[in-house]
């Protein structure tokens, strides 16, 4: 059983000086978070990742200073809030009393669902705009991708003349391979790009699930087995990166990294005509399956079911699923 | 204003047989954990032969030296070995076999004395919140040493000290054991134990479903570990398919415990949603019920709805690793996609599971230590059930890069956005209470205060992470590490550090001491932000998760992380010796209500008597009317006789006076 | 419970959790950490690795899993271990024992030699009495699916190696594969003996290598039991100062 609360004198003090306090507050808030948002926007924008090597690289640098000039008010004016209150209702030692009985405020509380829901419908808006601009934003857009490059779709690829180029992502356990169906389906293990112009990348898995993800040009792809997933960007800059695997695949996810270069179109189409030749040379070309938006590594056209039958060959075929199910090679 | 009493004790009279209470026999001739432990292993060796007598001679099974059916059918002979020695379905088959249900002996104000009875299937649902407060204490723990692990090898990109395989195991290990074993963090230890007693009844509706929930969760432990002796499961606590087809014996550990854990979150949910709707006392409106209670509530919806997904999907996964079905196998007609769906529908609602009653226990006390009404308390419920609805659609923003239909994407952007809004509404609600408030220090309000801090940095940076060309770069990254942290540790585990520095005397009669309290305190505050803070900045510089290398620039900063992790799990440390050292020998007793706080289960004596109270109380105002002149009390605990009618679900099927 | 009741069963307690966690560590700890390192050491600014690849083993608890061995330089004992350590900037000479039969690649790519000294391998035929079969061949490519001719690949991709490891031919190794592990020359079964040589990089620093043939029977897609165990189908090089 409570008995009356009393009111501490300096209550009706503290109620004079609230008015001063709160636009006090209001003022630091909006001082505070207009220096965020500035060194935000001019300092720490152009160095934000993931770079600007590429048109999604530079549109996702462009999105996260957005989001963080967005956020920086919110989290600015919730620490000044509750700082301010921590000190300003701080029960002093000794004082056993109650606070006010304040059960809510519909102006307070509708304010604030308003304002946050006005900050959550901008975000959203801004953030269709900006998966619909760039392309899909260098993620994977699945099969049947909606939002495309421009760039002629060409069966062989020329530098200068805006032709997409076409690299298939083959993600297998534990390392990366790339075929160009523009080069005769050569086989690469070094993820080699020509820059200026627009890329299609084909991600696609041999086995579990893996994740195509180049970090410096903004694009991660999931590569999942017998599904092609496309993603879209066009390098502007020259220089190397890193492809690492982003979804967990075993027990070499960790060091499933390969290597890449963005160069000039002209040494892109050098370089690819040179290994397209090798390959043509030493057979691998013909070793190769047909090129194909996704494998089924249970076909091998050439073997057929021989292998099964082959008798006293005791190599490992992966039985999985009986005999009579297709083989996993 | 004084209520004019009548203090008459509720005499059982004209009950059925006199209940012996079983106080005679001895622990060990009484059914147990010793006897379920015999069960189990008795049930592992039968299920094993059996596996291999059915699955032993599969042509995969030669060729993998491996029989996952044999290792299925153990894990689940032991299960119910362990059950049976418990003594689960005594009751069962005595109802089979036509012998009536005992009355149940703590609701005739007979109490159970001794420890040994939080080793027992004990249907008193204080006796469960006990046991599941040591039970979550331990999976934490272990869940943390796995950890510990994790940041060791992290130390260097280049020089391993531990396998990768093993590195994997320990990081499934780790996520699994938090992720899954700690969905009943709050709702278990306080859920159960306070669920009641705040709502003004004597009981819960199903005692032997919800003390059953909590004996699955031992098992589900030890089945968990029992993956490292099988060299782990290399999936992480996700299982993506197919890699959980074709990864080694531990896998089958990962998916059956996760099948138990769900069983045990579905029986818990159904539980309080059934207890909550029929067992408030009179007078316990809607617009009455404790915030905590209302966030168990809406969790259990949560769980009820969408844990059958989850174990629906480890269903499957173990079928498509036992009898070769091939429901994820993309070559065979399957969708590894389906999994991630599955799982997904699921996994997005256990994180508003392992969030929401964090939101529950820190509106108690704010409310308590401001000595103030919760601000808005139509708010803080719309937000809590706002967010558990828009839980549902949200899920396929893990899957933004996944190869999912690209016009999803937009869609679930927005969903995910628009779950911030409810979300948002706890910082009003706090900020409202704070406002003219009359603030104490406490430690369990400095960790509520740490609460809010830490969850305000995870909320935003799951906006960064809704953002779907944002999120190109974040997926799968520290970023995402960086965010559920801040979220789920920084959010639950300080909740629940807070509900145990808060509740903690209402339960055993023994406070925390305060200056190893407050030590423990600023040690993990600081010590998680300064682990988790530089995370953000790793995922946003191209480190993905679960990798054991990474780029040598980044050492510097994974090194920090690190040291912050080792000095983290010392604060922990700090906090076990204090929890260790105060409950068994410095015993500092603090009965009564400590804090002087309004809500129903502070009224009672330390612990509470075991039939909860003496006599139905009356609710007559909410707990939060600090500050009010003239303030009822929360309720009547001692409501004269013929007020209570017929209007609540009595005990034993007999109306009481 | 008395005080000294309570100290005893809390140094009881304590005494378990802490023994339990000691054998965890221990247990998988010690399984990692059995495995042993084969030093190779520089002789005349060359270094010669070998390593052999076997359709079975010797241990108890898999003895179907096919399996790498690595030859101890010293006493020419085959160890079971997929860990080796080379000097930096060396020339290291390859051989290679291929004692498993053959079985096709996912991606016929890796058929292709990449990253050894002129892109090469050299392979020589032996039956199953250890005499010679055939000339030795050195090739650029040897495609799996045009012959059952691959068993293995022996992969570094930090440094782009990448040699796929003959089988034993295929008529002659019907019914004719090793049967006691590790393998012998003169233990009964065909096999193939293949070498190469490769620079080894400047940076010290363990690299990985994997097999690149999905060879886990009874696994779905061929990849897991020995591909994803450390010792068996995939190991680290430790390139170490010279």
């Amino acid at each position: 059983m409570s008995s009356a609360e009393i009111q501490a004198p300096a209550g009706r003090h503290a109620a004079e000086r609230e008015p001063q306090h709160t636009w006090w507050l209001v003022a630091v808030w909006l001082v505070l978070s207009l220096a965020a948002c500035l060194v935000i926007w001019f300092v720490w924008y152009p160095h934000l990742p993931p770079g600007d090597m590429t048109t999604s690289a530079r549109h996702q640098q462009f999105d996260i200073a957005v989001l963080a000039v967005s956020a920086a008010p919110v989290i600015l004016g919730v620490w000044l809030y509750f700082g301010y209150v921590l000190v300003a209702f701080r029960a002093k030692p000794g004082d056993d009393s109650d606070g006010a009985p304040i059960f809510g405020n519909t102006k307070v509380s509708a304010t604030w669902i308003i304002g946050t829901s006005v900050i959550v419908l901008w975000l959203f808006v801004f953030g269709t705009i900006e998966l619909i601009g760039p392309a899909g934003a260098g993620a994977g857009e699945g099969a049947s991708p909606i939002w495309k490059l421009s760039g002629n779709q060409t069966a062989a690829w020329t530098p200068g003349a805006n032709d997409m180029l076409q690299v298939q992502v083959i993600g297998q356990q534990w390392t990366w391979s790339y075929r160009y169906p523009q080069f005769g389906g050569m086989e690469s293990t070094v993820l080699d790009l020509p820059v200026n112009t627009p890329i299609t990348f084909h991600v696609t898995s041999l086995d579990v699930i893996h994740s195509f993800w180049p970090y410096l040009l903004g694009v991660k792809a999931d590569a999942n087995p017998l599904v092609d997933n496309v993603a879209y960007t066009t390098a502007r800059q020259t220089g190397s990166f890193i492809v690492r695997c982003n979804e967990l695949c075993g027990i070499w996810h960790g060091a499933m990294t390969s290597n890449g270069n963005v160069m000039s179109q002209t040494a892109f189409k050098v370089w690819a005509t040179a290994v397209q030749l090798r390959e043509r040379a030493n057979g691998t070309l013909a070793a190769l399956p047909p090129y194909s938006l996704t494998y089924d590594p249970t076909v091998i056209p050439q073997l057929g079911k021989d292998l099964v039958k082959v008798v006293g060959v005791t190599g490992a075929p992966g039985y999985y699923y009986g005999p009579g199910n297709p083989v996993t090679p | 204003m004084a209520i004019e009493t009548q203090p008459e004790r509720a005499e059982p009279t004209g009950r059925g047989p006199e209940v012996t209470g079983g106080g005679e026999r001895p622990w060990w001739l009484r059914m147990g954990a010793h006897t379920g432990l015999i069960g189990a292993v008795a049930g592992y060796f039968f299920g094993h032969w059996l596996g291999n007598v059915l699955g032993g001679d599969f042509a995969r099974s030669a060729l993998s030296d491996q029989n996952n059916v044999a290792i299925v059918l153990g894990y689940a002979f032991a299960v119910i070995g362990w059950l049976a020695g418990l003594g689960v379905f005594n009751d069962l088959f005595g109802l089979m076999l036509g012998k009536p249900l005992p009355e149940e002996p703590r609701l005739l104000g007979k109490e159970d004395r001794g420890l040994a009875k939080y080793f027992r299937y004990t249907l008193d649902h204080k006796v469960v919140g006990i046991q599941y407060l040591y039970g979550m204490t331990a999976y934490f723990l272990t869940g943390g040493l796995f950890a510990m692990a994790i940041r060791s090898e992290l130390l260097s990109p280049t020089y391993h000290l531990i396998g990768p395989e093993q590195y994997l195991m320990v990081v499934g290990e780790h996520g699994t054991m938090m992720m899954m074993m700690m969905s009943s963090v709050i709702l278990g230890p306080f859920g159960q134990y306070f669920g009641p007693l705040l709502i003004g009844s004597k009981r819960v509706a199903f005692p032997r479903l919800e003390a059953l929930g909590f004996w699955l969760t031992p098992a589900a432990y030890v089945i968990l570990l029992s993956a490292v002796l099988f060299g782990g499961f290399p999936t992480g606590w996700t299982g993506y398919e197919p890699l959980a087809t074709q990864a080694g014996e531990g896998m089958d550990a990962y998916f059956f415990a996760f099948g138990l854990m769900g069983i045990s979150m579905i029986l818990a949910g159904f539980n309080m949603i059934v207890t909550v709707i029929n067992y408030r006392a009179p007078g316990m409106r809607w617009s009455r019920l404790p915030m905590f209670v209302w966030s168990m509530f809406t969790v259990s919806f949560l769980q009820v709805l969408s844990v059958p997904v989850l174990v629906g999907a480890c269903f499957m996964g173990i079928a498509d690793r036992t009898f070769q079905t091939a429901f994820f196998t993309n070559q065979l007609g399957g969708s590894s996609f389906l999994y991630e769906n599955l799982f997904w529908f699921f996994g997005h609602p256990e994180v508003y599971i392992l969030a929401l009653p964090g939101f529950g226990v820190i509106s108690e006390i704010i409310s308590v230590f401001c000595r103030k009404p919760l601000f808005g308390y139509k708010v803080s419920v719309a937000g809590m059930v706002g967010v558990g609805t828009l839980s549902f659609f949200v899920w396929q923003h893990h899957l933004f890069d996944s190869g999912i239909n690209p016009d999803m994407r937009p869609l679930f952007m927005l969903t995910t956005e628009l779950i911030s809004i409810p979300t948002g509404f706890i910082f009003l609600v706090a900020m409202g209470t704070f406002w003219k408030a009359k603030i104490r220090f406490t430690i369990p309000m400095l960790f509520a205060l740490a609460f809010y801090f830490n969850f305000l940095l995870g909320g935003i940076s799951g906006v960064f992470l809704s953002d779907v060309p944002a999120d190109t770069t974040e997926h799968g990254s520290f970023f995402v590490m960086a965010h559920f942290h801040y979220t789920i540790m920084g959010g639950l585990i300080f909740a629940f550090m807070a509900g145990i520095y808060y509740w903690l005397p209402k339960m055993t009669g023994i406070k925390l001491n305060e200056t190893l309290g407050k030590i423990h305190f600023w040690t993990m505050f600081i010590f998680f932000n300064t682990t988790f803070l530089p995370l953000f900045a790793l995922g946003m510089l191209g480190m993905p998760r679960r990798v054991f290398e990474y780029a040598r620039n980044l050492e510097t900063l994974n090194d920090w992380v690190s040291i912050s992790a080792f000095c983290l799990g010392g604060s922990i440390l700090i906090f076990l010796i204090n929890f260790v050292m105060s409950l068994t020998f410095w015993r500092e007793r603090e009965v009564g209500n400590p804090w002087r706080a309004r809500s129903l289960e502070w009224q009672l004596s330390t612990p509470p008597p075991p039939e909860n109270f003496k006599r139905v109380p009356v609710v007559l105002a909410t707990p939060y009317e600090y500050g009010v002149r003239n303030a009822l009390p929360v309720a009547d605990l001692n409501p004269p006789p013929g007020v209570i009618g017929t209007a609540y679900a009595p005990v034993g099927g007999r109306v009481e006076d | 419970m008395s005080v000294t009741a309570r100290a005893a069963a809390l140094i009881v307690a304590f005494l378990c959790v802490a023994g339990l966690g000691a054998f965890v560590a221990v247990y998988y700890i010690g399984s990692a950490s059995q495995l042993p390192t084969v030093q190779y050491t520089a002789s005349g600014g060359q270094v010669n690795v070998a390593l052999q690849e076997d359709p079975g083993n010797n241990s108890t608890t898999s003895p179907d899993w096919v399996t790498y061995y690595t030859q101890d330089p010293t006493t020419k004992q085959w160890l079971h271990t997929t860990l080796f350590s080379v000097p930096a900037h060396t020339k290291v000479n390859v051989t290679i024992y291929g004692y498993d039969g053959c079985t096709p690649l996912r991606n016929n790519f890796w058929g292709q030699v990449q990253g050894t000294l002129g892109n090469t391998v050299t392979v020589q035929q032996f039956d199953k009495n250890n005499h010679r079969l055939g000339p030795s061949t050195t090739t650029s490519l040897i495609n799996s699916w045009a012959s059952c001719s691959v068993a293995h690949t022996f992969a570094i991709p930090e440094i782009g190696l990448y040699v796929p490891v003959a089988s034993p031919n295929a008529n002659n190794s019907v019914n004719n594969l090793c049967g006691t592990y590790p393998c012998t020359p003169t233990s009964g079964g065909a096999y193939s003996l293949e070498t190469f040589s490769f620079m080894s990089p400047g940076q010290t620093g363990s690299y990985r290598w994997q097999c690149l043939i999905p060879c886990g029977g009874g696994f779905i897609n061929g990849n897991g039991g020995p591909m994803q165990t450390l010792g068996w189908m995939g190991g680290f090089m430790n390139v170490v100062s010279a």
